[in-house]
């Protein structure tokens, strides 16, 4: 049985809290994203049996939330998971040309990784930044007003600078989130 | 130009609870507590504020509605999971000035007695989720949230919660059944959630700038904020405008602007990029029905368009369209209409929960179709068909995102069948279309 850090398993704790008695399963989604970046940026079906003990509700209660939310990785990913939109307003502007650019850089298409485990590119629905289009997602952070000269940029600098998985709930942020003082009471 | 929402936007240090406070900050709420509940409700109603989600249902009417039977607690819940196509309005707001919606969640709650409060932002908003967390810290600290807030034993905890990519939990009882950690499958109402929301208790689900814009309403009165904008569309409202205009962007429009001065005007989308010539636009996200630009400019009667929910529906679909959400996607001349909405025909069928047949099958098929034509063995019955399934969806299902899937495909036929028949026609000339503008 795979186990979460002593920050994670004190957030999860703390994110339970959130919810009235006996509705934990509330806590799935944030919990969920919290397995992702503390295992390799997906979920295996062992990682959602832990999840659904740390939450005491059955396994076929994670998988079917699991396989219906698309931030949700089922199968082993890359370090850098590349997200790019591919709705209207970025494909006005250019997404597919950025898509097609980085399958070709990176010589794998949509969906894959590279054999490096580095890279997956996953293209995905609208991000809500159609001001700033096309754009992309890696971990937390939206890379917008892409010009293909600026992904190139992008993915050297992660080629060399990362090590570990990057998820979009930052291992930094379960950290001091942990670290807290707790909230107020509730009913 | 009015700014309600935007006012201070650009002053460094808005986004911390110092800085909201030193611009007016969490005045409204001071002069909320001293009020009763249903006197904040009757201001609000009074407003004639109107859902800024997209639908546009008066948010005190909705408020009205909520159920109190005695015992039960009841929640009020904010809708952050902003995922239509075009729309980034709320993203931009929680980003730079989270306070306000904090604020407007405080009063809202108070109003309606909810104790336990939730904003529930997409999963993908991870950025902006840990900014309004940072903001809800901080507003503990301040004694603005917890126990017995600024000393009028009104108690209230308010959490974040994030989603995990689905379009569809914008639809509000998706929203509550994803709040309950289950897959986002809307409910079939009634219920409503004012009587039956999240976890069986009365509930209330409002969008970002609706919350946010209480702030404005209760700081004013509702009869002054009643006198901004035009008729029944009161208020301003945030417009996101994107595609191909010089200056895409959040703007803060006071309802009534003309949609040629939004277009053009060097204060809001500064006109085509390029100097080329506007084709069409997408009014208000991409669900609601595209309008060619003679259209969108000017009424079937030949009166300027106006943004605002009376102006823009005139003429109801055969003619106009929809303020929706403020999603303003503009298309210029070199953009192809059957191109756009394939991609944005992809979009609902990926988005489908799969719920009710007629749009988990409807919105693939349409998306095929629309393949096909695009592949150059399109014919003219196709065009026919597609007319014929999206009549089929409309209606036909438990919640919009039957219509939102439909409208798109049924406008595109009706404005510019021509295109279509283009390619049907002459499938050579689809390789000349300049789809991507470089």
């Amino acid at each position: 049985m795979p186990e979460f850090s002593p920050e994670a398993l004190e957030l999860v704790k703390r994110i339970i809290k959130r919810y009235p008695e006996g509705k934990q399963k509330s806590a799935i989604l944030p919990v969920l994203h919290l397995a992702q970046a503390e295992f390799q940026g997906w979920l295996s079906p062992v990682v959602m049996d832990y999840v659904a003990s740390l939450l005491n509700i059955l396994p076929i209660e994670v998988y079917e939330v699991a396989s219906f939310y698309s931030m949700y990785n089922l199968k082993p990913v890359g370090k850098c998971v590349i997200e790019v939109c591919r709705t209207g307003p970025c494909w006005l502007l250019g997404a597919e040309d950025v898509v097609k650019h980085i399958e070709k850089k990176l010589g794998i298409k949509d969906g894959e990784t590279t054999k490096d485990g580095m890279f997956t590119l996953k293209t995905v629905e609208c991000l809500a930044a159609c001001g700033s289009a096309p754009i992309m997602q890696i971990g937390e952070t939206y890379h917008e007003k892409l010009s293909l000269e600026k992904v190139d940029s992008i993915l050297n600098d992660h080629k060399t600078n990362t090590n570990t998985h990057i998820s979009h709930w930052d291992k930094k942020h379960i950290k001091s989130e942990a670290g807290k003082e707790p909230q107020a009471t509730k009913e | 130009m009015r700014q309600l929402l935007l006012e201070n936007i650009n002053v460094p240090g808005i986004n911390t609870l110092e800085g909201y406070r030193t611009h007016g900050g969490y005045k409204a709420l001071e002069k909320a507590l001293q009020l009763k509940p249903e006197e904040i409700v009757a201001d609000v109603q009074k407003s004639g504020l109107r859902g800024r989600g997209g639908a546009g249902f008066p948010t005190g009417m909705k408020w009205s509605f909520i159920a109190k039977p005695p015992g039960v607690p009841r929640h009020m819940v904010c809708n952050a999971d902003e995922s239509e196509p075009g729309t980034f309005k709320d993203r931009f707001l929680m980003q730079h000035k989270p306070h306000i919606l904090i604020e407007g969640m405080i009063i809202s709650s108070y109003a309606l007695g909810a104790n336990v409060s939730y904003i529930y932002i997409r999963g993908e908003m991870m950025f902006q989720f840990h900014i309004l967390q940072k903001a809800i810290d901080e507003a503990y600290a301040a004694g603005l949230l917890g126990k017995n807030i600024l000393g009028s034993g009104f108690d209230l905890d308010l959490y974040v919660h994030c989603g995990a990519g689905a379009y569809i939990c914008g639809e509000e009882t998706a929203l509550i059944e994803s709040l309950e950690g289950k897959r986002g499958n809307p409910r079939i109402k009634p219920p409503f959630p004012a009587v039956s929301g999240v976890w069986g208790r009365p509930t209330v689900v409002n969008n970002v700038e609706t919350i946010s814009a209480v702030v404005p309403v209760i700081n004013m009165g509702g009869e002054e904020y009643a006198k901004i904008g035009i008729g029944k569309s009161t208020g301003t409202k945030l417009i996101s405008a994107c595609g191909h205009i010089n200056r895409p962007g959040v703007y803060e429009i006071e309802l009534g602007l003309p949609v040629e001065e939004f277009i053009y005007s060097e204060n809001y989308c500064g006109g085509i990029r390029g100097g080329k010539k506007l084709k069409a636009v997408v009014a208000g996200g991409s669900s609601v029905p595209v309008l060619p630009a003679e259209l969108i400019l000017k009424t079937a009667k030949g009166e300027p368009r106006l943004m605002s929910y009376e102006s823009l529906s005139d003429g109801g679909f055969v003619t106009g369209t929809m303020l929706g959400s403020g999603g303003f996607i503009v298309m210029d001349e070199t953009t192809s209409i059957v191109k756009n909405l394939f991609n944005f025909t992809r979009f609902y069928h990926h988005e489908s929960c799969g719920q009710c047949s007629p749009c988990r099958e409807g919105t693939g098929w349409m998306e095929k179709i629309l393949h096909k034509i695009l592949d150059g063995r399109g014919k003219t019955t196709d065009i026919d068909l597609l007319w014929d399934i999206q009549g089929k969806i409309e209606g036909k299902t438990i919640c919009p995102l039957g219509e939102a899937a439909a409208w798109p495909v049924a406008a595109a036929i009706r404005h510019f069948r021509a295109e279509f028949e283009e390619y049907v026609n002459h499938p050579e000339k689809i390789k000349n279309v300049n789809y991507i503008n470089s």
